[in-house]
């Protein structure tokens, strides 16, 4: 929809337009009366509220899908295959676009005062798709697959602290090593979905509580889905009586197939082309501000980012308006050298931004007495979009401040093994996660498997923990401040943008609700989400 | 035995030799990529631990050798094994895959070949006149595009603006005959366009060859209609270097769409194998890689015997 329509679509909500009125002048911009009819009714709805409409085929158009994906959660690693195992399964609690805790299969959450033990009180008489009552012991059998010495589980390292896990009755425990106030939000991780016996004996079978189930799975190409009519959360969740997920991991591919109505939503549009998708009269381009990041990350145990001078001098020599500018197109903001964003809760918003200055740059880098042999950056596209084209400004701004930034290209395929946490420079991308605790302790702690800036700092290490055990929110987040202003001085990241997650809907969806937490509403639209006219 | 059934027993033989040695290279040339395939499944959310117990369950610590052999044991009884990423069948998975692309390739043949060699009689009939010059003109430019680009503008055309043909062209099972050719319609354009200037310059320069011959003149002096001559006396003289590369192009249109099946999300063979390549999953790289080189050996044997068979020089060796 273009500017011009929205603000009328708003002048209509406002009541300062007629309906008539809004129609006619929709015609003069060559929208139909039927469509203008839908936009304004979309539009009611465009918050997530209106009444839902139940029944249809929704069709999801989504990239992050291979012929190699399994339904297993464990390994789970891309959006396509989310999709399928949001679709089947569910967790222990989610977060909700708020950042709130969301209770699903827990129905209440409660912790010792010291924070080490977490009791979560599960829900009654919900049932898994093979007809069985889902059970404590089913989740306890969960957490332990993705826990246990066998364990080949992508959520492996967020389940180190727990010491002990256990069923009581109705409950099911969590004992922890160290305290920690944010462990619920951990078990929001989306490869625990909750299983009968644990999905050992088969974890891809796709058997859960979620509201469909999986009744076409061809890898690679399309996911179909049914809804169940036992679904316990009926009224806020599974409005389409189907859904087909289509994999189109070609960016064209999927913009041409919403253009032409074969999808009502897809994720990832291409920011180069979302300002000319949006004018397209059936469809909206929505995008969210997120936590996720495109970093250049520096070894702090390796010279020359061990002298926090050179760090300084890069930090400064890098132009971040012009990245947000030119590499997302206005899809995204500016960061500040720590993994954090106001899209996290206790963000401390009063930290100062670092700007762009050629001067500093070359201040520092004087100061630093480095021998001006070429510093080494290691790129590829595979690290995010646009990952080369981001490292040519920068090495340009760079020279600017007679900095020498070598850039070395290096192949998508196996960057994620070869390059990224192996080599002392190079680019990457994290995606974000819900609470701070969580993106420090995977990436930040000094004992992370994915310290890829290798950070090794006691005090901060000291700071994580100690926030970790406060539950009085005012203290945590003057230490989690404390925490961002170091990093921000002396870590190996360089954070020049925060990415939006843009994506693409059609007006003939309903409830949709942007949620920073991830693209396409955290990967649930398919389940929150109704098609008008079905 | 008749020298031609020696000739195709001798080819066959060496087309299995080939084979073999094909799959040693695919083996050897997966191992040599970086990373395995466990890291390439848990990507950035790898740990040393997770990694390990993946390693272990999927086998890969066992030496690469008793892999091969393992994997080439289970291959001679028709085993083709299970994929490592995923654990489904192989042999299930790509029988569809398969099907899938030889639908795709069969309809851009029947569509470009009877055209192409259309074209190209028209244009020795019409030679260095206005019609042969646009023919090759135009096939020249569309074999030109890549054949990405040619795509998104037949998609933006015919699909967006036009609402003709469907832009994603995933097919299954239970469509009908005329739903998938709805959906692969956009694609066989596409591919018509890209082999078909290939094609037609080769039956215009063989049947321009011939039809400097003396029994040509002869024939015309005779007084026999220019189609007629190009129909009975050129072409079957023509048919040898016509079939070749007939054969690379139908060669191409399997084992080489895979740009093609990535536009327009077409569930073939090559968007399977690139997929696997990226996860190093051996085993189902090895089985695509062999059919592949068992299409190209195969369409290489029917254009040689073709050749021969066309000739009688080559039918009846001395």
């Amino acid at each position: 929809m273009n500017d011009q329509l929205k603000s009328m679509t708003a002048d209509v909500a406002k009541g300062t337009m007629t309906r008539r009125e809004f129609v006619g002048r929709a015609a003069a911009l060559g929208v139909t009366a039927a469509v203008a009819n839908t936009m304004l009714a979309n539009s009611a709805q465009a918050d997530g509220h209106g009444t839902p409409v139940r029944g249809g085929m929704m069709r999801i158009g989504s990239s992050g899908g291979e012929s190699t994906n399994t339904q297993d959660p464990a390994l789970t690693a891309s959006e396509a295959p989310l999709n399928n195992i949001r679709a089947w399964g569910e967790l222990l609690v989610e977060v909700d676009a708020k950042g709130e805790l969301d209770y699903r299969m827990a129905e209440s959450v409660e912790a010792s005062a010291d924070a080490k033990q977490w009791v979560f009180k599960i829900r009654k008489g919900i049932p898994f798709s093979n007809g069985k009552d889902m059970t404590p012991d089913d989740v306890l059998k969960t957490m332990q697959r993705h826990s246990n010495e066998e364990s080949k589980s992508g959520a492996l390292g967020i389940m180190k602290g727990i010491s002990e896990m256990k069923v009581d009755g109705d409950n099911f425990i969590v004992n922890l090593d160290t305290p920690n106030a944010d462990l619920p939000f951990l078990m929001a991780d989306y490869h625990l979905m909750i299983q009968p016996g644990g999905g050992m004996d088969d974890p891809g079978a796709a058997i859960g509580t979620g509201a469909y189930t999986l009744e076409i799975d061809e890898p690679g190409v399309r996911h179909a889905f049914k809804r169940r009519d036992d679904y316990w959360d009926a009224d806020n969740r599974g409005f389409a009586d189907e859904i087909e997920q289509l994999v189109l991991n070609d960016a064209t591919a999927r913009t041409a197939a919403l253009q032409s109505g074969q999808v009502h939503i897809i994720n990832r549009v291409d920011p180069k082309v979302a300002a000319l998708l949006d004018r397209a009269p059936n469809l909206r381009v929505e995008s969210v501000a997120g936590r996720g990041h495109y970093v250049f990350i520096a070894h702090k145990d390796t010279a020359p980012f061990d002298n926090n001078d050179v760090m300084l001098a890069l930090k400064y020599a890098i132009n971040r308006d012009e990245m947000v500018d030119k590499i997302l197109r206005g899809y995204g903001t500016k960061g500040n050298d720590m993994p954090i964003n106001a899209a996290y809760p206790l963000f401390d918003d009063t930290i100062p931004q670092r700007e762009h200055s050629i001067e500093k740059a070359k201040e520092h880098y004087a100061k630093s007495g480095h021998d001006g042999s070429p510093i080494v950056l290691r790129v590829s596209d595979g690290a995010f979009p646009g990952a080369v084209d981001a490292a040519a400004l920068f090495q340009q701004s760079a020279q600017a401040a007679g900095i020498p930034l070598e850039i070395k290209r290096e192949p998508n395929d196996g960057y994620w093994s070869e390059v990224w946490n192996v080599q002392p420079f190079c680019a990457s991308y994290w995606g974000g996660r819900p609470v701070q605790d969580q993106m420090y302790s995977t990436a930040y702690l000094s004992t992370a498997d994915w310290n890829d800036t290798r950070w090794k700092r006691p005090e901060f290490d000291e700071m994580l923990n100690a926030a970790k055990a406060e539950l009085d929110n005012a203290k945590r987040k003057e230490i989690y401040s404390k925490m961002g202003r170091m990093l921000n001085e002396e870590g190996g990241l360089i954070l020049p943008m925060f990415n939006d997650f843009v994506n693409g809907v059609s007006n003939n969806i309903g409830g949709w609700a942007n949620d920073p937490n991830g693209p396409v509403m955290n990967n649930k639209s398919h389940i929150k989400c109704w098609v008008m006219d079905a | 035995m008749h020298p031609i059934l020696k000739l195709i027993a001798q080819r066959v033989a060496l087309g299995l030799m080939l084979l073999f040695a094909a799959s040693i290279l695919i083996f050897g040339g997966t191992m040599m990529l970086p990373g395995d395939v466990a890291q390439q499944i848990l990507g950035q959310s790898a740990t040393p631990q997770s990694l390990a117990n993946l390693r272990e369950s999927l086998g890969l610590n066992e030496p690469a050798i008793s892999r091969y052999f393992s994997w080439l044991g289970g291959f001679l009884q028709g085993d083709l094994g299970t994929a490592l990423t995923n654990g489904r069948d192989i042999g299930e998975s790509i029988s569809g895959r398969l099907g899938n692309t030889l639908f795709l390739a069969f309809w851009a043949a029947v569509i470009s070949v009877p055209l192409a060699i259309f074209l190209g009689l028209l244009a020795v009939r019409y030679k260095d006149r206005i019609p042969d010059k646009l023919i090759s003109a135009v096939t020249l430019t569309t074999i030109s595009i890549p054949e990405f680009m040619i795509g998104y503008v037949l998609i933006y055309w015919i699909s967006i603006k036009l609402g003709w043909f469907s832009s994603v062209a995933i097919i299954n099972d239970s469509m009908t005959l005329g739903q998938k050719l709805n959906a692969i319609a956009i694609p066989v354009m596409v591919l018509t366009l890209v082999v078909l200037a290939h094609m037609m310059r080769m039956t215009r320069a063989a049947i321009l060859n011939v039809m400097q011959s003396a029994y040509i003149e002869t024939a015309e002096l005779k007084g026999m209609g220019m189609l007629k001559i190009i129909r009975k006396h050129a072409f079957p003289n023509a048919i040898a270097p016509i079939v070749n590369v007939v054969m690379l192009n139908l060669a191409y249109l399997v084992v080489g769409v895979v740009v093609v099946e990535v536009v327009f999300a077409y569930p073939g063979m090559g968007q399977y194998l690139v997929d696997h390549v990226a996860k190093r999953d051996v085993p189902v790289v090895q089985a695509c890689g062999l059919i592949f080189a068992a299409v190209y050996i195969g369409l290489n044997l029917i254009a040689d015997i073709v050749s021969i068979l066309a000739n009688p020089r080559l039918r009846h060796p001395k």
